[in-house]
């Protein structure tokens, strides 16, 4: 099923600025993420998804429903944590989270419900009855987060989740996504300029840059063609790159190390035995995932030259 | 609580039920709009609030509680009137002006600051619904604070006398101009006070601006109705928003607001009363207008 889908999406400010050109994806149920460098478009997008901003020209299609036209139907079923600071320092986080359950529509008793539950699901207990002044930077993040899924919204657009935390903050806050995308029952948007860190708990990654789409597919078929081995032995280096090439592997040497793609498991097997009949010190070998960030580099260089 | 169900359930094992989907109800744009409503009228008083924000308010309420009780007291005891239920709200013009300068930050300042702007309008709430919502409350605010002392003096005139129908009578239809006089006030009001306070999220700044716009204006005022002109002298009150409620008062309820008939009032529009509505009604609209633009850029953003 077809969460978001644009059709050549282009947003333009005073006819100047363009943050977004000729935008078409398609993206699926689950989690998804948009990662671009600062002012690729992502907010941009997001604001146009909640029908916030009117497009320039193309069609975008949320959950179904066109957010030019409707805009409320749209919001009713979407949950938006924004980037920045937007939580009351005066208030409790249950206070603050049962107000917006009900500016989401929620009755006044199922409001206050759904604001503790969600907020015990961002792992806030006792301290949702505090002042959020007083909350550190992961726990006002949580808040942003409970306040999004408040009204059970099928989707949820996270603009970057992990900004100002800590390693492991990152990690908690990234793992509590993944909960999300696949516990919760609800398609998950993840913007992030940080390409490494989502690509882990993302089924699928969009890719923009200068408001254009450099390349959306899903992470399992990016990784896994390009996936490399690397093999090294102690000695008989040679040896074993001409024996591999023999084989018809495409064998490169870098450094101490060969790197031999994988076509498919039958490579695995054939270096283990080529490496068995040379009777060769084997020292390592290792599956070179590749980052996807690196794919995108080779891309870029790419189309550049 | 675990062991109760561990005990009660034969399996013996407890599930974390985790995450579960709501299925009830949503309520439409109606509810919303009330609920922000109910939501921001409260905060005007400091209701759901910190003890520090409840000071202002309440400070200002006993006030002018306490000078409807006065003024009902001082009405038995000396037999005449200090001032006419109308009157009541010139008489407490300065306490409404810092009391919309601390209020209107309270309700629009803060939310621009703290940035909770996105939150609310990433929900089924348009940015009119967020306005209207906040306008009503700041102006029923104001409205109550004017319209509940004259409620308490009218209670303590009626019950402290023998209760004749014509004395309650009398006492209801003087005060009915007295209540349409502070609602023509809490809409001018409100909404100026409003447009001043979206314009920052400073509420420091705000509230200056707000004192700012209601009392650097009367010097205007004072100016123009010294001028050698009899026109100008009469137009002089549109200058300034407490000129120009006074005289709307004096255009419609002339008879409550001038109980001395030897006494001028401080104020001569002259044949211009229903300039002076037609001003009021232009400001109030020209105000909700300039916060639905404002609005509108805000959400956009």
């Amino acid at each position: 099923m077809t969460i978001i889908a644009t059709d050549a999406l282009t947003k333009t400010y005073g006819g100047r600025v363009t943050a977004l050109s000729d935008l078409t994806v398609a993206v699926p149920a689950g989690i998804v993420g948009l990662v671009g460098a600062n002012g690729a478009g992502k907010s941009t997008f997001i604001k146009i998804l909640m029908g916030l901003l009117t497009p320039t020209s193309g069609r975008v299609r949320v959950l179904g429903l066109d957010p030019t036209t409707e805009a409320a139907a749209v919001r009713a079923r979407v949950g938006y944590m924004p980037e920045h600071d937007c939580l009351p320092p005066d208030l409790s986080a249950a206070e603050f989270v049962t107000h917006l359950g009900r500016i989401s529509g929620l009755p006044r008793t199922v409001a206050r419900e759904r604001a503790s539950e969600v907020l015990r699901h961002v792992g806030l207990y006792e301290e949702r009855y505090r002042q959020i002044g007083g909350y550190s930077t992961g726990m006002k993040q949580r808040v942003k987060l409970a306040q999004a899924l408040v009204h059970d919204p099928d989707l949820l657009l996270l603009d970057e989740p992990t900004n100002g935390l800590d390693p492991a903050g990152r990690d908690a806050m990234l793992t509590l996504i993944h909960r999300i995308g696949t516990e919760f029952g609800m398609s998950v948007l993840v913007c992030s300029h940080l390409l490494g860190e989502i690509e882990r708990i993302c089924d699928m990654v969009v890719a923009i840059d200068g408001g254009r789409l450099l390349r959306a597919d899903r992470v399992d078929a990016m990784t896994t063609v390009t996936d490399v081995l690397a093999v090294e032995v102690s000695e008989g280096t040679e040896a074993l790159a001409a024996r591999l090439a023999a084989l018809r592997l495409p064998v490169t040497r870098e450094g101490r190390q060969l790197l031999v793609p994988v076509a498919n498991e039958w490579t695995y097997d054939a270096i283990l035995r080529a490496v068995a009949d040379l009777d060769l010190p084997l020292h390592r070998l290792d599956h070179q995932r590749h980052r996807v960030a690196e794919l995108f580099a080779q891309r870029e260089i790419d189309s550049a030259s | 609580m675990r062991a109760e169900t561990g005990a009660s359930a034969p399996a013996g094992v407890i599930h974390d039920i985790g995450y579960q989907r709501y299925r009830g109800i949503r309520l439409g744009r109606r509810y919303v709009f009330g609920a922000l409503y109910a939501h921001a009228l409260r905060t005007a008083f400091g209701l759901g609030r910190t003890a520090k924000a409840k000071i202002f308010p309440w400070l200002i309420v006993t006030i002018v509680g306490a000078v409807a009780v006065g003024a009902a007291m001082g009405h038995q005891l000396i037999g005449h009137r200090l001032f006419t239920y109308a009157e009541f709200a010139d008489v407490m013009s300065w306490l409404v002006f810092f009391f919309v300068a601390a209020v209107a930050p309270e309700l629009v300042s803060r939310d621009l600051r703290s940035g909770v702007l996105p939150l609310y309008f990433s929900r089924p709430l348009p940015h009119t619904d967020y306005v209207v919502a906040k306008l009503a409350a700041l102006a029923t605010a104001v409205w109550v604070l004017l319209g509940g002392p004259q409620l308490l003096m009218f209670s303590v005139a009626v019950f402290s006398t023998d209760l004749t129908p014509r004395v309650v009578w009398r006492e209801f239809t003087d005060l009915l101009p007295g209540l349409a006089y502070a609602a023509v006030w809490a809409l001018l009001f409100a909404s100026v006070g409003l447009l001043v306070a979206s314009s920052t999220g400073r509420r420091a700044f705000a509230a200056g601006g707000i004192v700012a716009v209601f009392l650097m204006t009367t010097p205007i005022v004072g100016v123009l109705s010294v001028m050698p002109s009899e026109t100008i002298n009469a137009l002089a009150g549109l200058a300034a928003p407490l000129t120009l409620v006074q005289g709307v008062g004096l255009w419609l309820w002339r008879k409550w607001l001038v109980t001395n008939p030897d006494q001028q009032p401080a104020l001569d529009i002259g044949e211009f009363g229903p300039l002076y509505g037609l001003v009021t009604l232009m400001v109030i609209v020209a105000c909700v207008g300039l916060l639905l633009a404002r609005y509108r850029k805000v959400a956009a953003q």
